[in-house]
């Protein structure tokens, strides 16, 4: 501790626990835990110092941004220390002429789009947590948002990586294209602080759209809307952002933003097309097709800014509008094909029926990934362990169809079991080496993100459900 | 030619060869042999491993055998009016998908649609040790596990062999057009900007006073594309060429180098052929590379060698010697013993 803090500045290192207190969990709070100490660095030069120590010493490191995550990624370690990068947070350099920007991992998503937007310029993906979220946090997640069904994940518009691996030596990756011998960015994006910690990222800028028109499509049934969904990107629609909120969602989101939805929505989709006024008109056109084909009772449109705003207002805010129905919310998150919305939908429907627990759907239709909200009272003894059942039964159904336990979050710690379900024994073994190649002494954010052999085969994981043992079409051990 | 999943025997000549610790080369159509260092190693053919494993149009997704011919696919993708959602280039009829992620180039569209990795969702892949796996998946987004898939683009089969690859498609355009236009390179740079994000762009290549650029989509935005730019109509072989690296500029002698370059950067000595609207730069160099290395220097950018005759050189110059050591153990991570196309990319694995 002593050689820690002289390598920090004088406010760098907490170890009072009332400071600490706030490090104790991410963005899910079921999970606490409190760390040594928390390492507050100011430069990379200091970074790479503190993990050459940690190493020496054998502490894990937990690397957080602003520990918006919703896997338990940041949770810390009881034996180990707090990287706290929110320090890091200049924006190296933005290049117009070029269309990227250069900055450190503190700096939060939507600043960098805000620093571009004089040139006309914007960073594409778009986490509903962008206000606070930092760039490090989205690269190690591979952060998804509502953009990104036409501009891509994080992985997508990351074009050069500066890392330190474990040791404390410092790697830089990618170019300024992002092609490589070996794509090291893409094994750093979305490793969740397992395998490097991020110090410079540079991302690619897009142009701003000169038009952006968004539409929302009002449906009698959650059904209806979830296949309207399907047809839009059959008819070769590729919308900014497409995105599904049922009835129980926009109840919340009305109730909390005072905007009224068409009376007798159950469900309503929301699209946006951008690109140049052709490129919108010949979009709008078809979706309007699209939507009224398929049942919708009720069409808005909204092209000047202002109602655009208006209309997506309750989409942005529904996490915290349904966080207001019940004591608490478990967010859930995987991905599907889009052909099998309508029955997953449904037999999730049929789920919080059984386990009596309401389920709100919010989420990126367009690409499948859903984000179940199931609301609780962690007061009332049983309930969370209904919830996790409930949760685990829901990412089966994921699987089962063809999907994946994590659509944008991560594993973390969270769902650990959910990777025994979806890797094979090998397959994970390959994902520890990968890790030992990077960390040979396992210091990054151990235990985290791809369970070990072990827990895989002990009874009571998600894999091994009322004695039988699912999944038996899939080869798992 | 039939669909034949061959999964089986390869997997099992890949663990004979980790038995014996005897390398091999892996190959596909055999059209890309000339890329990369020489291998070492006993030839094994993934040719016959070919078919659709999955294709749902709607899903815009399609799971493929890698031993499929690009050409084959894509007559496939057409009947329902869809195309690969990257620009694929290949070397010949026989040119397989594996062989294309392998190599990982990526034709003109690359700055408008994506790098191929771009548009791999996930792959099954035999591993050093001659196991059978599967990374990634045939959904649009899947952050569960190491993004394996990615990693495997452009690696030229040193971590794995390709099995099966899920790869995004898209509607196919109504229409392409090429238009060509006499400008100076920093004008027409100007111009590719001020386009950028409206027109429907899927190519734009620079050489010898002369900007090309492709448009393809629906009729109408084409034809507004085209009005807007003006010029005269141009030659849409020049960017199935560039994509292929054929073509008048690819017959010349010399080694074939790419430079990838921030797009703003100057226009070099006339040999050199500008494509990605600025980002990716080929050059014919005869001998010393040394220009082409100075130029990769001064615009902080990447020399990549393509193929040349002397095959003891690698694509890759070497990197950082920590870098390297950390990429080494990647690859023992993948291929412990060092037999899938030992020495193609580097001299030691
Ligand atoms: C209301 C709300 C809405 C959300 N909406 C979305 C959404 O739409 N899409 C989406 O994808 N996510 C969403 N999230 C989840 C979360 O915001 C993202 O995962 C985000 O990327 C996390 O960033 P962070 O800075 O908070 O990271 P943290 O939570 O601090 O850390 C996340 C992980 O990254 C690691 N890490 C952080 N910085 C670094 C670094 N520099 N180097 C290496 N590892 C590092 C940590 O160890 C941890 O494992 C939402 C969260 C909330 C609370």
């Amino acid at each position: 501790m002593r050689r820690l803090k002289r390598i920090l500045p004088a406010d760098g290192l907490l170890q009072k626990s009332a400071d600490v207190a706030v490090y104790e969990c991410d963005g899910l709070p079921v999970y606490r835990a409190r760390p040594l100490a928390v390492a507050l660095p100011r430069t990379v030069a200091e970074v790479g110092r503190v993990l050459a120590l940690c190493t020496e010493y054998d502490i894990p490191v937990v690397s957080r941004g602003a520990g918006t995550g919703l896997s338990g990624g940041a949770l810390p370690h009881p034996r180990g220390i707090v990287l706290a990068l929110s320090r890091l947070d200049r924006i190296v350099s933005i290049d117009p002429d070029n269309q990227v920007a250069r900055v450190e991992p503190g700096v939060r998503n939507l600043a960098i789009s805000e620093a571009a937007r004089p040139f006309g310029l914007f960073y594409a993906p778009d986490p509903s947590s962008q206000i606070a979220c930092t760039i490090g946090g989205n690269v190690a997640e591979n952060a998804g948002g509502v953009h990104c069904l036409k501009y891509g994940l994080t992985t997508h518009n990351v074009l050069a990586l500066k890392f330190f691996d474990s040791g404390g030596t410092l790697h830089e990756a990618g170019g300024p294209t992002g092609e490589a011998p070996l794509d090291l960015c893409a094994l750093l994006t979305g490793s969740e602080g397992l395998l490097g910690v991020v110090v410079e990222i540079t991302v690619r800028l897009r142009p701003r759209p000169p038009a952006t028109v968004a539409w929302l499509a009002a449906f009698r049934s959650l059904q209806e809307a979830a296949a309207s969904v399907r047809e839009v990107i059959s008819q070769g629609v590729i919308p900014a952002g497409l995105e599904l909120m049922d009835g129980l969602a926009l109840s919340a989101a009305q109730d909390y933003t005072g905007i009224p939805y068409p009376e007798g929505a159950a469900a309503v989709v929301l699209a946006e097309v951008d690109g140049d006024d052709l490129a919108v008109a010949l979009d709008s056109e078809r979706l309007r097709a699209v939507f009224t084909a398929q049942g919708a009772f009720a069409i808005e449109r909204a092209a000047r800014d202002e109602d655009r705003r208006r209309l997506w207002l309750g989409r942005k805010s529904a996490f915290p509008a349904v966080g207001r129905l019940a004591p608490d919310y478990y967010c859930m998150d995987g991905t599907i094909p889009r052909r099998s919305l309508v029955p997953v939908l449904t037999e999730i429907g049929a789920l919080s029926r059984r386990y009596d627990l309401p389920v709100a759907n919010v989420f990126h239709a367009g690409d499948g990934n859903l984000h179940p909200l199931i609301l609780y009272d962690a007061a009332v003894p049983g309930q969370l362990e209904r919830v996790e059942a409930l949760g685990a039964d829901i990412l089966r159904l994921c699987l089962d169809c063809g999907g994946t336990i994590s659509g944008e979050h991560g594993v973390g710690v969270e769902k650990l079991d959910g990777m025994c379900a979806q890797f094979t024994a090998a397959e994970l073994a390959i994902f520890h080496a990968l890790k030992s190649a990077f960390d040979p002494y396992h210091v990054l954010n151990p235990g985290k993100a791809v369970p070990t052999p072990a827990r895989c085969v002990e009874p009571g994981g998600m894999h091994v459900h009322g004695g039988r043992l699912p999944f038996a079409r899939l080869e798992r051990f | 030619m039939t669909d034949h999943d061959a999964t089986e025997t390869l997997a099992e000549a890949v663990r004979a060869a980790y038995g014996a610790a005897a390398p091999i080369e892996i190959v596909g159509g055999g059209t890309r042999r000339a890329f990369g260092r020489a291998p070492i190693g006993t030839p094994l053919s993934v040719a016959a491993h070919t078919g659709i494993v999955e294709y749902d149009p709607n899903e815009f997704v399609v799971t493929v055998r890698a031993g499929t011919p690009i050409g084959r696919l894509e007559e496939i993708l057409a009947r329902e009016r869809q195309a690969l959602a990257a620009d694929v280039p290949r070397a010949g009829a026989a040119s397989t998908i594996g062989g294309a992620l392998a190599i990982g180039l990526t034709g003109p569209s690359r700055p408008f649609s994506g790098a191929l990795r771009d548009a791999v969702l996930g792959v099954r892949l035999i591993s050093g040790t001659g196991e059978v796996l599967r990374f990634g998946g045939r959904v649009l987004k899947n952050v569960a596990g190491y993004d394996v898939s990615r990693l495997m683009v452009g690696a030229y089969g040193t971590l794995g062999l390709i099995l099966d690859v899920s790869l995004r498609t898209a509607p196919r355009a109504e229409v392409t057009e090429v238009r060509d236009v006499a400008l100076n390179w920093p004008s027409a740079r100007a111009a590719l900007r001020r386009w950028e994000g409206g027109l429907p762009m899927t190519g734009a290549c620079y050489t010898e006073g002369v900007l090309s650029v492709r448009f393809a989509g629906r009729t109408e935005r084409v034809a507004a594309a085209c009005r807007i730019m003006g010029g005269e109509s141009g030659d849409p072989a020049l960017f199935t060429g560039l994509r292929d690296l054929q073509g008048a500029f690819f017959a010349r002698p010399g080694d074939l180098w790419r430079l990838l370059v921030p797009p703003d950067t100057p226009w070099d000595p006339p040999e050199t052929l500008i494509d990605w609207a600025g980002a990716q730069r080929f050059w014919r160099v005869a001998g010393d590379p040394a220009a082409v290395l100075a130029c990769a220097a001064r615009s902080r950018g990447q020399a990549m060698r393509l193929l040349g005759t002397d095959r003891s050189r690698g694509p890759w110059g070497a990197g950082v010697p920590a870098t390297m050591a950390l990429m080494g153990r990647i690859k023992a991570a993948m291929d412990p013993r060092a037999i899938l196309n030992r020495g193609r990319l580097y001299p030691d694995w």
